[in-house]
Order: structure tokens, then C-alpha cells, then sequence
């Protein structure tokens, strides 16, 4: 039997022994948890650092302002406006509905508004701003900032909206905006695309040269918290702003022409610098306000708008192709003297019509225009003359010559939408009829129907060509992208003898300023603007021998859509060629009805110019025009 | 230390003023020390605010400092003498606790007395240790030897742990259970026993699957399959390792944690403190931590070592062993090593009765120390 005190050593032995175990079992778990924040901590660290950097971190893309577009003379065309809304943070409301009740107490809230909102709240996080109304006006948000007080939660938020100061004159040539669509969103890198509200241009200029206007995103890096609110802001990079787009257009001009022709029910008109080719003006009426596109066009403007017989949503002065009508004469001539079929004083005798293959082909003219050279034969437009000079010529030296003065293609412009026009060859009716030419169809050509078609930008382009002095300019609407681009300034030669072309022009001078010239009755009467060119009809449809029994005559007989287009080319001054143009009014009656329009453009365009150029030297400081050595930009638009 | 070797007699009668030069002061100091890095570490979680949890921290453990060292004056042996008593005690709440107590988070653990919501299985594991310890102090090696001499402390010990399971507190009934066994062990019960009953533990394993509650299954599997519950508990155990392993060698700094203050941590003030003060001080200041905290574990050991009865050692290491098991169970769920219990950390999480329960034991700790060479016959009360 062991003493009370060797029992007692016996299990204080024991219990140190076991102390000491349970002792390292506990310096193994710590050792444990030791080795498993070395792990974590530096081991999988980097992970874990961005893991949690992930968890905080919300990038944002900042849309970048989009770039303006502005006219040659820095008239802004397209702008940025601010669009105020209202919005309101739920959580910080209080009640939301209480809220909502003042709010519709200061500006109209419709019932479905009322409706959107309300779902809105409910579906949203209680920190996120709802949006309760968009477009305020300034006598809006002035109620409205006065109310803040007993408004809890909200407060007016500044947004853009693209606007034009011009609205319809603008709109066929700028296009508008529009939300991306999700084709556009396809195969698209710019993570702008997909920022919600983001816009892009969807015709026009805007759409052309979308991609400098968008410039390229920031970005913003903000810290939220585990339930997505932001907490503050880390970083911005404020990304590149869209760059300014410089037009050729003259904002007042464009502005003037519309006016013109919206007198008409439906016309189109281009006028260019013939030297430059830059595009001064380009209208297509009716048209349509771009601002209604931007901020949202309602369903019922669309549907009036796209059932429009008149077109208002087609910009006709790219895209609409009419045969050009006498106004081709030129060519023809032209043709015939390259070839040397004929000689300006070659003289034909136009009885009222000429006779080819057992067909009769009509003069305008019943009783015929008797003998006429080339000059007369388009002072008068007599179609006698032309047919003769076509039937020796052939259709293919015909269109070569069309070609080399901008028909039958497009023209290249910087715009979308443009159409090519028609002018055919034998080569294309094999391919297109599986037929020959016949000789006929020449005839038919050369007073610019049948085949033949052109778009005004055509025409306007072929008018430059001639009057230029036999430069094949192109045209283009695009003076300037910042930084990018800037338009050019030589011009290949069209390769017409200058005398040949010389021809032309006089013969056009003859049709305005000469008396008995189809376009004399719109003649310019200011000195030294005086315009000259051509006029021409484009038979939409033949009136018919049963019409004609039962009194249909004239073309104003018939409903608006079966009536002639009225068209005409000009340029002016006459004495040193600056501005040419081009006008067609659909089923207008005839050329004569489009040489007034052409005429009060040329003369606005001249008077503009003047204007100008005598506010310019008014500025100028008179001691620094005296000793400047730069001479003096008079000839600058 | 002048006061390591007193006569057993003097020992028998101290005065207050000698008691109190027998307190280890540095340990109180380091207690002190420890539950400060809580405050910190609770300032922080409140986005650097007294409010709501550091202020109302401070003054509660304020409070138990006091009442610590009331504790440790009382003499050893009257609280042999309280051990059965207060168990029963505990144990009567613990049956109240199933009849009228407070329903929270799922749970039934509380009982409202008005000025403290009193957990009763925190009082448990104090109790349950002081009744084990009377119980082993007379106990010879031979005694230990006897399945029936054993069989009354594993009854004292399953009575408590199937009432805390029926609350359902698992992680408490497991401590119950482990700290049972270390004084079960430290005593002298052969390894053969342990693994018998561990064995036949892991055996039951399935059975007693059965009777676990839906989301204490579901915290296990979420587990062991983390990605099957990404925006639930798996989720926590993810954050709580970003969290730790984004702080790096160094940390991100005090009041930087972005886990903790974007609230991508969870509980950030209580279970998932740990978590926060490494992704704060990085490994650096994790691995400080568990130092100190070790330290307050060698305190115990050694205050048991010193002890010259065997209740005093067994009520210590009883207390050191669930201390630790607080300390590991708890950054070990932080770490994600083991499924997510709802176990605090001691001196640093926020919570009354855990900090209230801490500090008694850390009373008993100390008094056991001022008391360690008073004399105790075998039956325990004899020279009293």
C-alpha cells in the first residue's frame, strides 16, 4: 500500500505526463493555424488581393461628351444640350409615394408615368436613383428647385441630349441619334456601345462619321460595399471627347434653301463650290425635326412620317434618282464634239420630230425649232438635235462621256444613303435584258430618260465639271475631323478640250440671259451674279392617246404623282464660275418651274458671300490690313 | 515573485492584503492587454466609432475585471465546496432555459433577467469543470482505472450536452464534450478508452446526422462543398478568406480593412472578428496575436503546474483547455479549416455572458494561483 503522499506524487506524475501531451496536441493546432494563415496571407495572397480588390472595386464607364459639328464658318450645326431630370433616391425619401404626390403637384405626371415610376422604386435598390421625369423645361426645374426642400430624395440630375439649332434644314444631311441597336452591338469592341442611354448616329453626318464624334470612353473606379452602394470615388479617367466635325455646308444658305423649297410639295437641291467641290448646301423637302429623334419619337410622328408619299424620311438629294431630262443635253454635246462627229457650228434642221426604224421621236417643240447649231439647240433645248447627234454617236461614247462627269455612280460622297443613278451601255443591257441596244434607246438617252437616271448631287457635280474649267471634282461635306482629316484640294483633269467645255457654257449663259433661252423669265438681274444653265423635265409617265381624248393635256391634269419632275442645273457668276447647282422638284411640271428656286439659291449664296466679305473688311483693323503682307481672303467663303 | 513559496499553513489562513500580493499582476495586465486589441479591433468594426460595440465592450469587461478578482479572494476551497452547487444550479437554468427562455436566431439560449441576457450553457462550461474537478480530487490512479468510477463524471458531463443540443447550440455541446475529456484524460483514463469512444463516435457519425437540425446540416455540407452555396454560408467562409488573405504580410492598416468596412464580412463584430484584425495587420499581426493569446495559455499551464492540489490543476487546465478550444475552434472557422460554429472569440468579440463567463474563469485561474498551497485532504473539505 502506497503512502497518501506517494499516491498523491504517483498522480501529479501522471497528470504533468498528460499535461504535457495535451500540451503539444494544443502547439500542433496552433502550429496548424499558423501554417494556414501563412497560406492564405502570403501563399494565395495576390489571389485573395484581388478577389477583394473584385468585391469593391466597380468599374464605370464615363460617356465622353459627343464631338459638335459645326459649318465652314463655325456655326454650330449639331450640339450637346443639357436635359435635365428629376430622380429621386428611394431610401432617402422616406416615403416614396408621399414624394411622388408633390411632385405631381408641380409638373404633370401622366397615369402611365405614375405606373413606370412605381415599378421603378419597386424594382430598384433603395440607394439607386430612379428617374421620375426626363426633358424638363427651365420653368420646371425652377419649380421644382424651390420645392426641394419638401421634396426628400430627389434632385435634378444634368444629362445630354444631341440637338440641332437647325432642326429640318439639317436633318437630311446630319441625320440624328438613336439608341444601339443589337445588330450594331454585334462585333463591336467599344464597351461604350453597351453603357445604357448610350447614342449613336444613325444617318447622315452623324452616322458617317460616327466613330470621331463618339470619342472613347473614360473610365471611373468606384468602391462599393457588399450591397453595391457606392461609397466613394478611387479614380477617373476622363477618356477622349468626340472630335469636332467641320462641314463645307454654309449653315444661313442651308437654312435659306429649305425655306425655298418648301414652297414645293416635295424638291431637292445641291449647291457646291465647283472649285473645291465642297458641298455648300444639300436640302431635301420635305423634312423632319431631328430633336424629336433624339430625346425619343413617339410612335404615331413615326408611322405619319414613314407613310409620307412625299418621302420626308429620304434625303432625295443623294438618294433620289430622276431622269435628268434635257439637262443631259450637255453631255451629248460634249460627246459629239470629243469625237469629232461634229463642230459647234454644226447645224441640224429639227422639223418637230426625227424618224428612226419606222419611229416617229418628238421635238418639245411642235412645230420644230428649224436649223439650229449646238448653242441654240440648248438655248432652245431642242431634242431634235440632241437625237441626231446621239444617233451618230452610239450609246456607248454616249455614257463614257456621262461617266467622266460624275453620272452613273456615286459620286463618293460623304454621306450614307447615296444611290448611283443609271446610265446604261450595251454592255449592261446585254447583261442586265439579254438584248442588243437598239438604236432607238440612244435617242431616248440623250434627252436623259429611258435608262438614264441621276441624282441632284449628281447633276450638281457634272455642273461643276463643266464650268470649273475641266476638273473632276468630287464632292464632299466634310471640310474638317479634328485632327484627323481635312478635305482635299486638287482635282484630276476630266480630260474635255477646254474649248469644247467653253462651248457649253456659253450655251447655257444663252439659256437664262439671252431672250427666247428656256430659263430667261428667271434670270438674275443684280450685276455681276448673274447665273447660267439648264432646264429639264423628266416624263414620269406618258399621257396617253385615251387621256388626251378625255381632256387631259397638260401636265397639271394629272394626280400630283403621275406629273412631270421639274428639274435644273446652274452655276453662277457667269463671267468666273464659284457655285453650282442643282434642283429637281418632284413632279414639279417642268424645268421651268425649277429654275426660279435654282436662281433665288444662286443669288442667296452670292448675296451671302458679299455680305460676308464686307463684314470682314469692316473688322479689320485698318492699320494691320495696310501693313499686313498676306493678301486679302476675298475669295474665302 | 516573493509569494511562490509560502508554508502550506500560512497558506491555510491569508489575509486579504497577502492574497492580493499572491495575484499574478502581470497575467491581469496581460488579460488586460488582450481584451484591448478587442476594443481596437470592435472601434474598427464600427468604421472607427466607440458606438455601438467598443464603448458598452469596455465598460462590461470593466466591470468583470472587478468581479475577476473578487473571484480570485475567494478561497479555493469554498469554491470546492460551491462546485456541486453550482453545477446544479447551471443545470436547473439550463432545463429553464428549454421551458421559458428566449428564442433568437433559431435558437433557444437565453434567459432575460432583466439586466443581462443570461446564456446558461456558458455558465455550463465553468460549472461542469469546477463539479469534474471536485470529483477527480481525491480520485487515485487506481479509481480512474474503473469504468463505474468514471461513469458519474460522463454522466455529469452528457446530462448538460443533451440539453444544449436540444437549444440546438452544437458548438457548445462539443466544448462540453472536449473539455469532459481533457480532464478525463488528464486524470488518468487509458488511451485504449479515448479511442474506443472515439471510434464508436465516428461510428455513429451517420446516426447522429439524423438528428441534427436542417441548417447545421447545411453548414457542414457547405463545408465541405463550398461551391454549392455561393451566396449563403459558403459565401461567409469565401469573404472570410478573401478578407484574411487579401491583408497579405503587413495588413491593410488600421480602419482599412475594405472586406470588414464594405461589409463583405459577416459578423465582422463577433464570430468573424479574428478575420478582421488579420486582413487589417496582415500575418504580422495575426500571428502576434495567437502569440499573445498562447501566452495567456501558458499562464494557465504553469499556474496549474505550480499547484500543489489537484483540484486547483484540474479547475486551471480544465479552464486553459476551453480557452483554447474558444481560441481554435474559432480561427479555425475564420480560416475556413472547419465548417462554421458559432463560437467567439474570448476577450475580443463582442458579447456579455461570453466576456462575463471568460472572466470567471479567468477569477478561478487566478484564485487557484493565490490559493496553491492551501492544503485539501482527499475528501476535500477536511481542514477548512
Amino acid at each position: 500500500m502506497l503512502s497518501a503522499f506517494d499516491r498523491d506524487a504517483e498522480r501529479q506524475r501522471l497528470l504533468t505526463r498528460r499535461m504535457l501531451v495535451l500540451g503539444g496536441l494544443k502547439a500542433g493546432a496552433v502550429s496548424a493555424l499558423l501554417a494556414r494563415l501563412y497560406y492564405l496571407q502570403i501563399v494565395e495572397s495576390d489571389k485573395y488581393a484581388t478577389m477583394a480588390d473584385d468585391n469593391r472595386i466597380s468599374l464605370r464607364l464615363l460617356a465622353p461628351p459627343r464631338g459638335l459639328i459645326v459649318d465652314r464658318h463655325g456655326v454650330p450645326l449639331a450640339v450637346n444640350e443639357q436635359n435635365f431630370r428629376l430622380v429621386l433616391v428611394s431610401e432617402q425619401a422616406g416615403n416614396p409615394q408621399e414624394v411622388l404626390d408633390k411632385v405631381a403637384q408641380l409638373i404633370p405626371v401622366s397615369e402611365t408615368e405614375h405606373r413606370r415610376i412605381l415599378r421603378d422604386l419597386q424594382r430598384s435598390r433603395r440607394f439607386a436613383p430612379v428617374t421620375l421625369k426626363e426633358n424638363l423645361t427651365w420653368d420646371q426645374v425652377s419649380a421644382i428647385e424651390v420645392n426641394l426642400p419638401d421634396l426628400p430624395g430627389s434632385s435634378i440630375d444634368v444629362g445630354q441630349v444631341r440637338s440641332y439649332p437647325f432642326g429640318e434644314a439639317t436633318a437630311h444631311v446630319l441625320g440624328y441619334v438613336g439608341a444601339v441597336s443589337e445588330k450594331e452591338l454585334v462585333g463591336s469592341e467599344d464597351p461604350l456601345l453597351s453603357l445604357p442611354g448610350f447614342r449613336i448616329g444613325k444617318n447622315g453626318v452623324e452616322r458617317h462619321h460616327d466613330l470621331a464624334l463618339r470619342g472613347t470612353s473614360g473610365t471611373q473606379q468606384l468602391e462599393v460595399n457588399a450591397v453595391g452602394r457606392v461609397v466613394r470615388e478611387l479614380s477617373r479617367e476622363p477618356g477622349q471627347p468626340g472630335r469636332q466635325v467641320t462641314l463645307t455646308l454654309d449653315a444661313k444658305l442651308q437654312h435659306y434653301v429649305q425655306q425655298r423649297l418648301s414652297a414645293e410639295r416635295s424638291a431637292a437641291a445641291v449647291v457646291m463650290d465647283v472649285q473645291t467641290g465642297g458641298i455648300l448646301a444639300l436640302n431635301s423637302s420635305p423634312s423632319f425635326d431631328p430633336n424629336q429623334f433624339a430625346t425619343g419619337i413617339s410612335q404615331d410622328l413615326w408611322s405619319r412620317l414613314t407613310s409620307d408619299e412625299t418621302g420626308p424620311l429620304t434625303n432625295k438629294a443623294v438618294a433620289g434618282q430622276y431622269p435628268p431630262g434635257s439637262t443631259f443635253k450637255m453631255i451629248v454635246g460634249l460627246a459629239a464634239l470629243e469625237a469629232g462627229i461634229a463642230t459647234p457650228d454644226t447645224r441640224v434642221f429639227c422639223p418637230g420630230h426625227l424618224e428612226l426604224g419606222g419611229h416617229r421621236f418628238h421635238c418639245w417643240k411642235k412645230g420644230g425649232h428649224g436649223g439650229v447649231n449646238m448653242s441654240d439647240a440648248i438655248k432652245h433645248s431642242c431634242n431634235v438635235y440632241y437625237f441626231e447627234m446621239a444617233r451618230r454617236l452610239g450609246i456607248d461614247r454616249l455614257s463614257e462621256m456621262a461617266r467622266r462627269f460624275g453620272l452613273g455612280g456615286r459620286t463618293e460622297l460623304d454621306l450614307p444613303g447615296e444611290r448611283p443613278g443609271m446610265i446604261p451601255n450595251s454592255a449592261w443591257k446585254k447583261a442586265t435584258f439579254k438584248d442588243v441596244w437598239h438604236p432607238g434607246e440612244t435617242l431616248v438617252a440623250a434627252i436623259g430618260q429611258g435608262y438614264v437616271l441621276a441624282t441632284p448631287i449628281q447633276l450638281a457635280v457634272m455642273t461643276a465639271r463643266m464650268v470649273n474649267g475641266g476638273y473632276a471634282v468630287k464632292p464632299h461635306l466634310t471640310s474638317e475631323v479634328e485632327g484627323l482629316y481635312e478635305a482635299p484640294t486638287a482635282w484630276p483633269e476630266v480630260g474635255v478640250k477646254p474649248e469644247h467645255l467653253k462651248v457649253m457654257i456659253n450655251a447655257m449663259n444663252r439659256v437664262v440671259t439671252e431672250p427666247g433661252g428656256t430659263a430667261y423669265s428667271a434670270r438674275i438681274m443684280q450685276a455681276g451674279m448673274e447665273m447660267g444653265g439648264k432646264t429639264g423635265s423628266s416624263l414620269v409617265r406618258r399621257i396617253t392617246m385615251a387621256e388626251r381624248a378625255t381632256g387631259v393635256k397638260k401636265n397639271e391634269d394629272l394626280p400630283w404623282k403621275e406629273r412631270d419632275h421639274g428639274l435644273f442645273v446652274g452655276y453662277a457668276p457667269v463671267h468666273a464660275p464659284r457655285f453650282a447647282c442643282s434642283v429637281v422638284v418632284e413632279h414639279g411640271g417642268g424645268g421651268k418651274f425649277a429654275a426660279p428656286i435654282a436662281r433665288d439659291i444662286l443669288l442667296e449664296c452670292q448675296m451671302l458671300d458679299a455680305a460676308r466679305l464686307s463684314a470682314q473688311q469692316a473688322e479689320r483693323p485698318p492699320e494691320r490690313a495696310a501693313d499686313s503682307g498676306t493678301p486679302a481672303r476675298g475669295t474665302s467663303l | 515573485m516573493s509569494g511562490w513559496d509560502l508554508g502550506a499553513d500560512h497558506a491555510n489562513n491569508m489575509t486579504l492584503g497577502e492574497k492580493l500580493g499572491q495575484v499574478t499582476w502581470s497575467l491581469v495586465l496581460l488579460i488586460i492587454l488582450v481584451a484591448s486589441v478587442g476594443f481596437a479591433m470592435l472601434y474598427s468594426a464600427a468604421n472607427g466609432n466607440w458606438d455601438p460595440w467598443a464603448s458598452r465592450q469596455a465598460v462590461r469587461f470593466s466591470v468583470s475585471v472587478v468581479m475577476m478578482l473578487v473571484i480570485a479572494m475567494v478561497d479555493i476551497r469554498i469554491w470546492m465546496k460551491l462546485a456541486y452547487p453550482l453545477y446544479a444550479v447551471a443545470f436547473v437554468l439550463l432545463v429553464a432555459v428549454e421551458l421559458v427562455g428566449q428564442i433568437g436566431m433559431g435558437a433557444q439560449r437565453w434567459i432575460d433577467l432583466g439586466f443581462i441576457q443570461l446564456q446558461p450553457s456558458e455558465l455550463m462550461k465553468v460549472t461542469l469543470i469546477l463539479a469534474l474537478a471536485r470529483y477527480f480530487h481525491g480520485a487515485s490512479v487506481e479509481d480512474t482505472g474503473r469504468i463505474l468510477f468514471i461513469t458519474p463524471p460522463i454522466l455529469m458531463t452528457l446530462a448538460p450536452v443533451g440539453l444544449v443540443l436540444m437549444q440546438p447550440n452544437l458548438g457548445t455541446s462539443l466544448i462540453l464534450i472536449m473539455v469532459s475529456g481533457a480532464i478525463l484524460f488528464l486524470v488518468g483514463v487509458r488511451w485504449w478508452k479515448f479511442g474506443l469512444v472515439i471510434g464508436s463516435a465516428l461510428a455513429a457519425i451517420p446516426i447522429a446526422w439524423q438528428f441534427l437540425h436542417d441548417y447545421q446540416k447545411n453548414r457542414v455540407l457547405t463545408f465541405l462543398y463550398p461551391e454549392n452555396d455561393p451566396l449563403g454560408t459558403g459565401y461567409h467562409i469565401m469573404q472570410s478568406k478573401i478578407a484574411l488573405g487579401s491583408g497579405g504580410l503587413f495588413g491593410k492598416g488600421f480602419l482599412l480593412g475594405t472586406q470588414s468596412h464594405l461589409n463583405f464580412l459577416p459578423e465582422k463584430q463577433t464570430d468573424f472578428i479574428f478575420t478582421m484584425l488579420a486582413e487589417e495587420f496582415g500575418l504580422v499581426g495575426a500571428a502576434g496575436f495567437l502569440g499573445l493569446y498562447c501566452l495567456l495559455l501558458l499562464y494557465g499551464f504553469i499556474i496549474a503546474m505550480r499547484c500543489r492540489n489537484q483540484f486547483g490543476r484540474l479547475v486551471a487546465l480544465g479552464l486553459t483547455v476551453n480557452l483554447f478550444l474558444y481560441l481554435f475552434i474559432n480561427c479555425a472557422m475564420n480560416m475556413g479549416l472547419i465548417p462554421v460554429v458559432g463560437i467567439p472569440l474570448p476577450l475580443i468579440s463582442y458579447g456579455g455572458t461570453a466576456t462575463l463567463t471568460v472572466m470567471i474563469g479567468f477569477g478561478l485561474l487566478l484564485s487557484v494561483h493565490v490559493h496553491r498551497d492551501v492544503r485539501m485532504s482527499r475528501r476535500g473539505m477536511g481542514d477548512f
